[in-house]
């Protein structure tokens, strides 16, 4: 497109750059004063019947996805997009210019700048400035500009693609969101505990989405602070797929299980009033775990066709404190006795002995994501880190240094410029400048 | 001494140093600067021990966390981080006069920490969502940049009050105002400010979205306290190009400052306050 194109110099302004950011920034308040992606009914409750209809017809119910605020981020993608095309080159240019091949009249005319002459010849003076500058870090080159002979050394050209690597990082972003919005979902399952699923229900319209594989939730238990508030929810998840066990791990909130690029999150529970009961031989090792209602038996089939239930129990509001179990065989009187939920005991039969560990029945809320973007989005974050932290406080530095033959003697001229911070490099300029000259006077 | 005490013994020790620069500020006192920099230096450590303390303290409890997770310890810790910012800005630019106008917002941030009903100041456990390193990334960045926001609008508003009276031709050398550092200096030390905060308040925004995702799954979801967050973010992002592309300087960027530091109050304190969301635990 040409340059001179009246829209391309309008797409291209930091003039409609400062439009759309002031646009995004004041209409973002919208949303945060009225509450979002409630139903019309709400709305016409809570408004009124014409404020409601204007809402829907603005798309501020759900504001964030509307055609005009989705449009506002496309304008300043565009805008991005148009304005590094329109300025990337320049700097590009810049950044790989032959700095030797510099007009030798602007260097004399730079604000920084410092001269002396030297008694040495051109060789040895330059061989030894080169040394002195790599000493401090600065890699100088050299070419004959007509009766004179030019060095050059600069440091951080690539800093001046700072703002350019924020610029896209932004956009990185944005693919990062469209492309979690494409191939990703997000959903929940409340899962009680012993059960699995191979699908969950998906947001916003809750239909069933099949996983492709089987979660299934063993155990689920509430760790409490002494003051009574929770301190961590535990759901212990195992993950089948073609009938075999594929995984195992215990989620808590902020450490979720991912299999397949679908990640489970912890995200909230729901407790029964049935009980888990989880009975093992300590001879053979054979264990067996029973969901049992309250005060109905059940028997053990792998355990001798032994027999179990619950006939009292204490609960502090909704949690189960402590039951009492009931177990008994073929070869004597029942064994009664209290168990702490969540803990375990052991009872001893004619026949042997078995841990029983009891707790209440919950099922675990798990929130469900797949993501394919993220990586993407962070990949932008990281970017925009880096090119903020290059922007902000790294600075293109260049050195010339130019020795000239007059009266039998090596006049060196040496001036510098950057691009930014240009306090910061004077002072290390003049240090440097002071430096070469009293050593090579 | 528990943390507690040492803490509110900093109120008063901020309001003292906020009264030192004042005085050296008003009756041009100069000869008080490096008493106004020990005191406030002193305050600081006092705050320092104080907020070790308590982290210590909630290892005691059994609780064991950073004092960052509750309204109180964040405007405690908003206080400190101010003082950090301003001593090392009076250290790099040499100029005290300055203290005179951030100083007093590190005082108002604990005066509103000790005596604001409503703010509870126990040491209280971590629910399972606060409980991960991100969270703590989280907020001591975005406090960073809110500190570095707040000292930004101190130099604003000293930056309209030198301008105004430089317009009015009534400032030289032995007026009052005549010891505000010259506005050009002003104006630079707003603008290298706004920079550092907007850097670190990118830094929070995008590990606030690395731990939602790691709690939620959901990275970005317009909840009321991160919409402001990206608000303040244009803001600041506007002040920026305006700055730097179209050559705004001087008072229109020290409006700017102080503009973007009313949406950093709004995003830390009215969001808790006036709408709701997933932030709400901030308002114990
Ligand atoms: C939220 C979006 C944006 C962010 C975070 C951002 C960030 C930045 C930053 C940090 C700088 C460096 C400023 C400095 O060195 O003080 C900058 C410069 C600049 N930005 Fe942006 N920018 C954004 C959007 C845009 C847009 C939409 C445009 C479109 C025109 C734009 C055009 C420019 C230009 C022309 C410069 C100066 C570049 C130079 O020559 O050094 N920015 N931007």
């Amino acid at each position: 497109m040409n340059k001179k194109n009246p829209v391309f110099s309008f797409l291209s302004s930091v003039k409609l750059a400062l439009f759309t950011l002031f646009l995004l920034a004041v209409t973002s308040i919208i949303g945060t004063v009225i509450p979002q992606k409630e139903s019309m009914d709400w709305y016409i409750h809570n408004y009124s019947e014409t404020t409601a209809r204007l809402f829907q017809v603005l798309s501020i119910p759900d504001m964030y996805n509307s055609w005009w605020f989705l449009g506002l981020l496309s304008l300043l993608s565009i805008n991005l997009i148009v304005c590094s095309i329109d300025r990337f080159p320049g700097v590009w240019k810049q950044i790989k210019a032959d700095n030797l091949a510099t007009d030798l009249k602007r260097l004399q005319k730079m604000r920084l700048s410092a001269s002396w002459r030297s008694d040495k010849t051109e060789e040895v003076l330059a061989a030894e400035l080169t040394s002195k500058l790599a000493a401090s870090g600065w890699k100088a080159e050299q070419r004959k500009r007509d009766n004179s002979l030019l060095l050059f050394a600069q440091k951080g050209a690539m800093t001046r693609t700072g703002v350019y690597i924020v610029h896209a990082s932004i956009l990185v972003i944005f693919i990062g969101a469209i492309i979690g919005e494409i191939y990703g979902f997000k959903g929940s399952i409340m899962l009680p505990e012993t059960k699995a699923t191979n699908f969950i229900y998906q947001f916003g319209s809750g239909d069933r989405l099949e996983l492709g594989f089987t979660i299934q939730c063993d155990h689920f238990d509430i760790e409490f602070y002494d003051s009574g508030m929770p301190k961590a929810y535990r759901s212990k998840l195992t993950v089948f797929e073609d009938g075999k066990e594929i995984l195992k791990k215990a989620i808590v909130v902020n450490d979720p299980l991912t299999y397949k690029g679908i990640t489970f999150y912890q995200s909230s529970y729901q407790g029964y009033d049935d009980f888990v009961l989880t009975i093992t031989s300590q001879q053979t090792g054979v264990s067996e775990t029973v969901i049992l209602p309250f005060q109905q038996q059940q028997t053990l089939g792998s355990l001798n066709n032994t027999k179990i239930g619950i006939i009292n129990a204490q609960a502090m509001g909704q949690t189960l404190k402590t039951m009492k179990v009931w177990f008994k065989d073929d070869l004597g009187p029942a064994s009664t006795f209290w168990l702490n939920a969540g803990e375990q005991a052991t009872v001893e039969r004619p026949d042997g002995k078995y841990t029983i560990a009891g707790k209440q029945m919950y099922a675990t809320g798990l929130q469900v994501a797949k993501d394919p973007g993220v990586w993407v989005v962070y990949l932008g974050c990281g970017m925009m880190i880096l090119g903020l932290f290059v922007a902000f406080f790294m600075s293109h530095r260049r050195i010339w240094l130019l020795l000239t033959r007059e009266e039998g003697k090596i006049n060196v001229l040496v001036s510098g410029s950057a691009n930014k911070n240009k306090a910061g490099f004077e002072k290390i300029f003049t240090t440097l400048a002071t430096e070469l000259e009293a050593d090579t006077k | 001494m528990d943390s507690s005490q040492l803490l509110g013994i900093t109120t008063f020790t901020y309001m003292f140093s906020t009264i030192l620069y004042a005085v050296i500020f008003i009756f041009k006192a100069k000869k008080l600067g490096p008493a106004a920099t020990i005191f406030t230096i002193l305050a600081f450590l006092v705050q320092t021990v104080g907020l070790l303390l308590r982290w210590q303290e909630s290892y005691q409890l059994g609780y064991g966390h950073a004092p960052l997770t509750n309204m109180y310890e964040s405007v405690v810790f908003f206080a400190w981080t101010i003082i950090f910012l301003y001593l090392l800005i009076e250290w790099k630019f040499k100029t005290r006069v300055i203290g005179t106008f951030a100083v007093p917002f590190a005082f108002l941030a604990m005066a509103y920490a000790s005596f604001a009903t409503g703010i509870s100041k126990e040491i209280t456990p971590l629910v399972p969502a606060l409980q991960s390193n991100w969270l703590l990334a989280h907020v001591i960045t975005c406090f960073i940049g809110y500190a570095a926001f707040a000292v930004a609008a101190g130099l604003g508003i000293m930056y309209l009050i030198k301008n105004l009276s430089d317009s009015r031709q009534t400032t030289n050398d032995h007026t009052l105002l005549g010891t505000l550092p010259p506005l050009k200096v002003i104006d630079d030390i707003t603008h290298k400010t706004m920079v550092f905060g907007f850097l670190w308040l990118s830094v929070g925004i995008i590990t606030g979205a690395i731990w939602a995702n790691s709690a939620w799954g959901t990275y970005w979801s317009w909840d009321p306290k991160e919409t402001w967050s990206l608000i303040t973010w244009f803001i600041y992002a506007i002040s920026l190009h305006a700055r730097y592309t179209r050559g705004w300087g001087g008072t229109r960027i020290a409006w700017l400052a102080i503009f973007g530091f009313v949406s950093v109050i709004f995003t830390y304190y009215g969001v808790n306050f006036l709408l709701s969301g997933l932030h709400s635990y901030g308002s114990n």
